[in-house]
């Protein structure tokens, strides 16, 4: 059941500027002196103070900074969560910065896709209907809805958990549902929130090496992450200090996810659920 | 099996240089497009998501169902038992006769005092015979109405006895049940012959196991024969018992039983219902020249039509209903407040429900529709458990007093028009409020 894939460069090293033939080489992402600004009571408190970046299809993003520095900000308006309070911002060649909620929503539907730190799976319904629900309120059709969920959640290795509940699953687990779902609708980008902040170090390898074979794959993934590590799993590191953009570089040498797993995965072959089983409930989502 | 296959097709897909060109790139799923989106609409899933909610819920979602049960309840029940009385108070109207009018007696005035309507003898045997020529009065009858004791053998009982014309019986709708309604021929000679209700047939004879056609009942210490049983009627919407009455000739009555001119009522039917009102002008006017009143004076008799006795029937049936139908509604509201106090509380439980869902595409209205349903499911839940129950005390209650059973269709349909417009009512503010909340707050919260 091989996919046939294409790759434009060998897998470890992917050049930051593979060519998106969907997008036709525009940038994924283009911000201009996007500004936010939120007023507690009187004060006003500039959580981002004038951010301009561009993100070509294909880069494997990661976004530091220490907490307070405006990257989640950053994220919510990336995300189409939230609208800035100035400045633009194009996703995928589309104005997005003033678009109405019903668009938003629309965009966060069909062209983002999410994936949370706590998982944010919901904790009643199956690995299978998780990974369904974007496709549900996108309209698909239901036997496509079923078929591509399925499929989504066999390239995350999870062809057996599907009607698990996500408290019958590990964390590494949960977060792999979570990138299921994340891609289903086929997102121009793959947002991804400290996907790796509840996962311990073996996991985090994990998760990493999937998103960096979904990058291969031509995916557009930012990442927010504080931990220096993980950014080396990346192509580019973007820092922001203060509200602002401090710095904006290549990660010269990537690291490889996929094979420090490989090499991890045989040591003990059977890692049950159960090792983390307790770690677990705690993030299980709502 | 930890090593997942998307690894093994990405080492897989390093070994073979690109061959198959874009469709399948973004993360190997095939790639949708805009034709694959907005195929279905989202209510079937919004239905079935609220469907999730309240089966998670299952003892709060009873709770909230039993305020709305016990309301919708409440009004079928209610409904059912006016409904019930009503259709026993028109049925006892419509058994004395749709298209009849009774004359009675009015009240006498003495030094003006006016004295209870009925108390005083004003008409007249002449009267009904005077009424009798009117146009569109097909048949008139006197009643002379006297309490005796009646024996027969070794029992005894106390009935009402009335002496009426022939013509009664048609205008009373009486079937016989055994034997015959008195002749004419019976009324003409004066003769001693009764006919007796299925009480007093009850009473006197159905001791002793004897067949009362042709046996002799005695009425104040005269004998009669009784040639005809009357078949029941039931008791009547005011006037208890209409069974427990023994029918004699007029003219019997007026010699033997009441030695008087003066009779108690005049019943008259008419050809037709709908000249009720001219009827009544003509016996006002005719009477008022009889008893010779003068303008301005009150009549000495009064005129009661089985038209008027219905209005008035349905006017109280009615009050009684508006009543009821009141009360009850007090207690949907109440319901329909649990629901909302609910449906709030669920809101704010699912704060972080909402924000997942938000962030990956739903609308507002999605969340407001998902909210909107729970809470319209879960009334209408209430309403049909409430109709079934209400049903059954309706059906309780009219068995135990011998009330009709009446089901109109009103009583079906207003449960769901009543407990679906309170779902509606009472969801639709946490249902907007959970569709207002703030996605980035919402996923933050626990």
């Amino acid at each position: 059941m091989a996919f046939p894939i294409s790759i434009a460069s060998s897998a470890g090293v992917a050049s930051p500027r593979i060519v998106n033939a969907d997008n036709h080489g525009k940038p994924v992402i283009v911000v201009h002196n996007l500004r936010k600004t939120y007023w507690l009571g009187q004060t006003p408190v500039h959580a981002l103070r004038g951010v301009s970046l561009e993100v070509s299809p294909g880069e494997f993003v990661a976004v530091m900074g220490p907490s307070g520095s405006g990257k989640s900000t950053f994220m919510n308006l990336i995300g189409c969560l939230d609208r800035p309070s100035q400045g633009e911002y194009l996703l995928a060649g589309k104005l997005v910065s003033h678009m109405s909620n019903q668009e938003l929503a629309t965009v966060r539907n069909r062209l983002i896709g999410f994936v949370f730190q706590g998982f944010n799976l919901l904790s009643r319904a199956s690995a299978l209907h998780n990974v369904e629900l974007p496709m549900v309120y996108g309209g698909l059709t239901k036997e496509l809805r079923e078929h591509r969920a399925r499929q989504a959640l066999q390239l995350v290795g999870l062809g057996t958990r599907m009607d698990h509940l996500p408290s019958q699953l590990s964390g590494g687990q949960q977060q792999r549902v979570a990138i299921a779902r994340a891609l289903v609708n086929s997102p121009s980008l793959l947002l991804a929130d400290e996907p790796t902040g509840n996962l311990d170090s073996r996991t985090s390898i994990e998760v990493m090496a999937i998103l960096q074979a979904l990058n291969q794959q031509g995916l557009t993934i930012v990442l927010v992450t504080h931990e220096p590590d993980i950014a080396e799993y990346t192509t580019r590191r973007v820092t922001f200090r203060d509200g602002r953009l401090l710095r904006d570089e290549p990660v010269l040498d990537p690291r490889d996810a996929q094979a420090e797993w490989a090499a991890l995965a045989p040591q003990d072959p059977e890692r049950a659920p159960q090792a983390s089983k307790e770690r677990n409930k705690a993030h299980a989502g709502n | 099996m930890q090593a997942t296959n998307l690894m093994e097709d990405v080492s897989a897909g390093v070994a073979r240089p690109a061959q198959r060109p874009s469709r399948k790139k973004r993360g190997m799923l095939p790639q949708l497009s805009p034709r694959d989106f907005d195929r279905v609409g989202k209510l079937g899933s919004n239905i079935s998501i609220a469907l999730e909610g309240i089966w998670a819920n299952r003892l709060r979602s009873m709770l909230t169902t039993l305020g709305i049960f016990i309301g919708v309840a409440a009004v079928v029940a209610a409904l059912i038992l006016t409904q019930g009385v009503s259709a026993n108070i028109t049925n006892s109207i419509t058994s004395l006769g749709t298209n009849v009018i009774t004359i009675a007696p009015g009240a006498a005035t003495t030094r003006g005092a006016i004295a209870p309507a009925g108390t005083t003898q004003t008409l007249t045997a002449a009267d009904a015979t005077a009424v009798s020529k009117l146009a569109d009065v097909t048949t008139v009858s006197p009643i002379i109405s006297v309490n005796q004791q009646v024996i027969f053998s070794n029992q005894n009982w106390n009935t009402r006895i009335q002496g009426v014309s022939p013509s009664f019986q048609t205008i009373q709708n009486w079937t016989i049940a055994e034997g015959a309604w008195f002749s004419a021929g019976d009324e003409q000679s004066a003769r001693s012959v009764a006919v007796i209700g299925q009480t007093v047939k009850q009473k006197l004879f159905d001791p002793l196991g004897v067949d009362p056609v042709g046996q002799t009942i005695r009425i104040n210490s005269q004998l009669y024969r009784v040639v005809g049983v009357l078949q029941s009627k039931g008791s009547g919407g005011f006037g208890g018992n209409q069974d427990d009455v023994i029918f004699v000739p007029f003219a019997t009555a007026q010699d033997r039983l009441k030695n008087s001119t003066y009779i108690d009522q005049i019943v008259v039917q008419l050809d037709d219902a709908s000249n009720t009102n001219a009827v009544q002008q003509a016996i006002t006017t005719l009477l008022e020249q009889r008893h010779r009143i003068l303008k301005g004076t009150p009549d000495d008799f009064n005129l009661i039509s089985s038209q008027q006795l219905l209005q008035t029937a349905n006017q109280f049936t009615s009050i009684l209903t508006i009543l009821l139908v009141g009360v009850a509604a007090i207690s949907l509201t109440v319901g329909g407040i649990g629901i909302m106090n609910i449906m709030i509380v669920s809101v704010t439980e699912r704060t972080r429900e909402i924000g997942i869902r938000v962030s990956i595409g739903a609308q507002r209205q999605d969340i407001r529709n998902q909210f909107l349903i729970e809470a319209l499911i879960l009334s209408l839940l209430g309403g049909l458990i409430g109709m079934l129950i209400g049903l059954l005390i309706g059906y309780g209650i009219t068995s135990l007093t011998g009330l009709p059973f009446v089901i109109t269709l009103t009583s079906l349909i207003m449960p769901f028009a009543i407990s679906a417009s309170i779902g509606v009512i009472f969801g639709l503010y946490p249902a907007i409020r959970a569709a207002r909340l703030d996605p980035i707050e919402a996923l933050r919260s626990l």
